[in-house]
């Protein structure tokens, strides 16, 4: 029987296997951010003990920072105090910081692809779900709580139970306008929110295989909203070409050695998945998500769900959602005006999401009603961008390009929306309150994010695409 | 490092038949901001329970004196998205011994676990019948059985035993923690390292 590439990893870093316990794992780099770390290096001093391996431990400011005048002190006293700890903690412990004014800073899950730190093969965690991102190199990655991040500190491992494997496949060719946001919104929206759980899932399939490595982020990154412990996609050229020359990507001989390596880690085969999926890529439209979890999503034609299609247990909580954000049974979202417009998130801030949002609106404007925030995961966007002079574009067409961090994905910093105000988010999840308190989030991708900021109405992208030159849009 | 011990509860509880309950209901981002462990309770469901001005909603279940108790059950899901430890600790630190649910996420489970917090996945049924029986009886009485892996309702005595991992459940009922355990094999670790 052959090996999943899931096992072929993990198999590579089990340090020891108890019969009745969970293995013992072994970390290659641990992120750490300032919001789920603090209580972390406070269990260490507790017990006296340092950080194992300072060198595998890397650190960056991203949920508190305000992405705008970063160069000022931030304003809000306990954001500035959990980063003013970050800075203290890492200088403590050894650990190398990107904090705020560094080259490499950027949001955790940008920054350690764009560094070349995330490679096919390795194990990464961080006290964040979203660490899923980093299994698009072919890696196993995934987020855990603040218990975890010290014991990882502690010993650069970790306890943990293997999980069951899953396989979704998506072939086909794409529909103009759809991207890969698309794809991992409609994927959840067929298997909900909790479909993935107590999965390792790995996507397959000739239109992943088709995606850049900004897209495979994107679906991997999303795959927590499905449940999953995390999610995968097989090294191929596409990955060994975005690593190759990164800053901390290996040099020399240790390339060719790297790269035959990972030329090996591939699913064989015969292997044995306890799940396999199919989806077609032509039934994909542009997606967005109409409730309150990322599960929530419809075709942006199709019309809410009516109450009455769901199991009565489940349609008092379906109600909730709807009058949470303010729709009806069988509303249609298109057409309906927004307030917001954010992109960004470590879902879609990377280059190639703002190049595609620069190419398409150039020479338009945001309509008068909508207030539009592009905000690029990392420094090092941030100076791609304007390097490119999608700066410019992005001022003349209103949608100011601000400084990085995880701003509107959270309501923990500055940048919220408003109670009431409806926000087309890149981001991932549209929890209630997640982008301020009574705030309300259509998930949707940059290109239907921006085609709506034009508009200032939810807006089929399609549309803009049919009767325009952008007919190759693609992600 | 000691945790806390968890055996065995008998107790009143508190409903909320609500699915899909993410972390950033348990505890909203914007209260993430401590650094350290403790006062994450007075928090907790911030946004269900207070108004923008700060006043209790009086329908939300934490406000209705007639429901409490240290036992938590919720709708099928609890605890998905963020995987902020902080949940499991606003939830501990309210006053719950454990949270019962028809299906838990995967990363608060764990950390609830390491927490001292005991999730109990139990079935669609049994969920139904202690919303019934709570809904009928405020203060209907529930026991949870850790050794020996079972929830009872008291006063009909049904009873439905549960899974937990047995690593973790020697740890729970025995105070270990895993850090300890990992620091116990530290020979294979530098051994992993120099292979
Ligand atoms: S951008 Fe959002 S989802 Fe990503 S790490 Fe930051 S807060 Fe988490």
């Amino acid at each position: 029987m052959g090996q999943t590439l899931f096992d072929k990893i993990w198999d590579a870093h089990v340090v020891s296997s108890n019969e009745g316990f969970p293995d013992i794992l072994y970390i290659d780099t641990h992120f750490i951010h300032e919001v789920t770390s603090p209580q972390a290096f406070d269990g260490l001093r507790t017990r006296g003990l340092p950080v194992f391996r300072p060198k595998q431990t890397v650190a960056t400011a991203d949920h508190n920072v305000p992405t705008w005048d970063q160069h000022l002190p931030i304003k809000e006293e306990l954001s500035r105090y959990q980063v003013d700890m970050l800075t203290k903690n890492c200088a403590e412990f050894g650990i190398e910081l990107y904090g705020l004014g560094h080259p490499f800073q950027g949001i955790v899950h940008v920054i350690g692809p764009e560094l070349g730190i995330t490679r096919p093969g390795g194990t990464y965690v961080c006290g964040d779900s979203h660490t899923s991102t980093h299994g698009a190199f072919g890696a196993i990655a995934f987020g855990i709580g603040t218990s975890q991040v010290e014991q990882v500190m502690a010993t650069q491992c970790l306890l943990q139970s293997r999980p069951k494997r899953m396989k979704i496949e998506v072939n086909g060719k794409l529909q103009n306008g759809v991207g890969a946001k698309d794809i991992i919104l409609y994927i959840i929206a067929q298997i909900s929110a909790a479909g993935g759980t107590g999965f390792a899932v790995e996507y397959a399939g000739d239109t992943i295989r088709g995606l850049s490595m900004e897209g495979r982020m994107t679906i991997c990154n999303m795959s927590i909203e499905m449940g999953a412990r995390c999610g995968l996609i097989a090294p191929d050229e596409t990955t060994i070409n975005y690593v190759k020359g990164r800053e901390f990507a290996p040099k020399g001989e240790a390339w060719d050695e790297a790269v035959a390596y990972w030329q090996t880690l591939y699913s064989d085969e015969d292997a044995d998945f306890d799940s396999i999926l199919s989806f077609k890529a032509e039934d994909i439209e542009p997606m967005i998500t109409y409730g309150t979890n990322p599960g929530m999503g419809i075709g942006v034609t199709q019309h809410v769900p009516e109450t009455a299609s769901f199991e009565q247990k489940e349609q008092g909580s379906y109600k909730k959602a709807l009058d949470y954000m303010g729709l009806h049974d069988d509303e249609q979202l298109l057409g309906k005006p927004i307030d917001y417009v954010f992109i960004g998130s470590c879902t879609n801030s990377r280059i190639e999401d703002l190049r595609q949002v620069a190419e398409f609106v150039k020479g338009k404007h945001k309509a008068d009603n909508v207030t539009v925030w592009v905000v690029p995961g990392s420094k090092q966007v941030q100076e791609q961008a304007i390097r490119e002079g999608l700066d410019k574009i992005f001022d003349a067409a209103g949608f100011p390009l601000r400084e990085p961090g995880c701003s509107a994905c959270l309501g923990m910093n500055e940048d919220k929306i408003p109670a009431g105000k409806y926000c087309v988010s890149t981001s991932n999840r549209n929890f209630e309150g997640r982008q301020g308190p009574n705030s309300r989030t259509f998930l949707a991708s940059p290109l239907t994010a921006a085609a709506s900021a034009i508009t200032g109405v939810v807006t089929d992208i399609r549309e803009f695409l049919s009767e325009s030159e952008f007919s190759e849009l693609e992600n | 490092m000691a945790t806390k011990i968890f055996k065995h509860i008998q107790t009143s509880v508190v409903p909320l038949p609500i699915e899909n309950i993410d972390t950033d209901q348990i505890i909203p981002a914007r209260f993430l901001k401590a650094t350290t462990r403790d006062g994450f309770g007075n928090n907790l469901f911030r946004d269900w329970r207070y108004d923008n001005e700060g006043n209790p909603k009086t329908d939300f279940v934490l406000n209705e004196p007639i429901y409490s108790g240290k036992i938590l059950v919720a709708g099928k899901n609890f605890g998905c998205g963020s995987s902020r430890e902080h949940a499991a600790w606003a939830i501990a630190d309210y006053g719950f011994d454990a949270v019962v649910s028809s299906f838990f996420a995967d990363i608060f489970k764990g950390n609830a676990l390491n927490n001292g917090l005991l999730p109990v996945q139990v079935s669609e049924d049994f969920l139904a019948k202690l919303f019934a029986g709570v809904f009928a009886d405020p203060n209907a009485v529930i026991e949870i059985d850790l050794v020996d892996q079972f929830i009872k309702i008291v006063a009909t005595g049904e009873t439905e035993s549960f899974e937990v991992n047995p690593y973790k459940k020697a740890c729970m009922t025995n105070g270990y923690d895993d850090i300890d355990y990992i620091l116990s094999k530290k020979e294979l670790i530098a051994e992993f390292e120099g292979r």
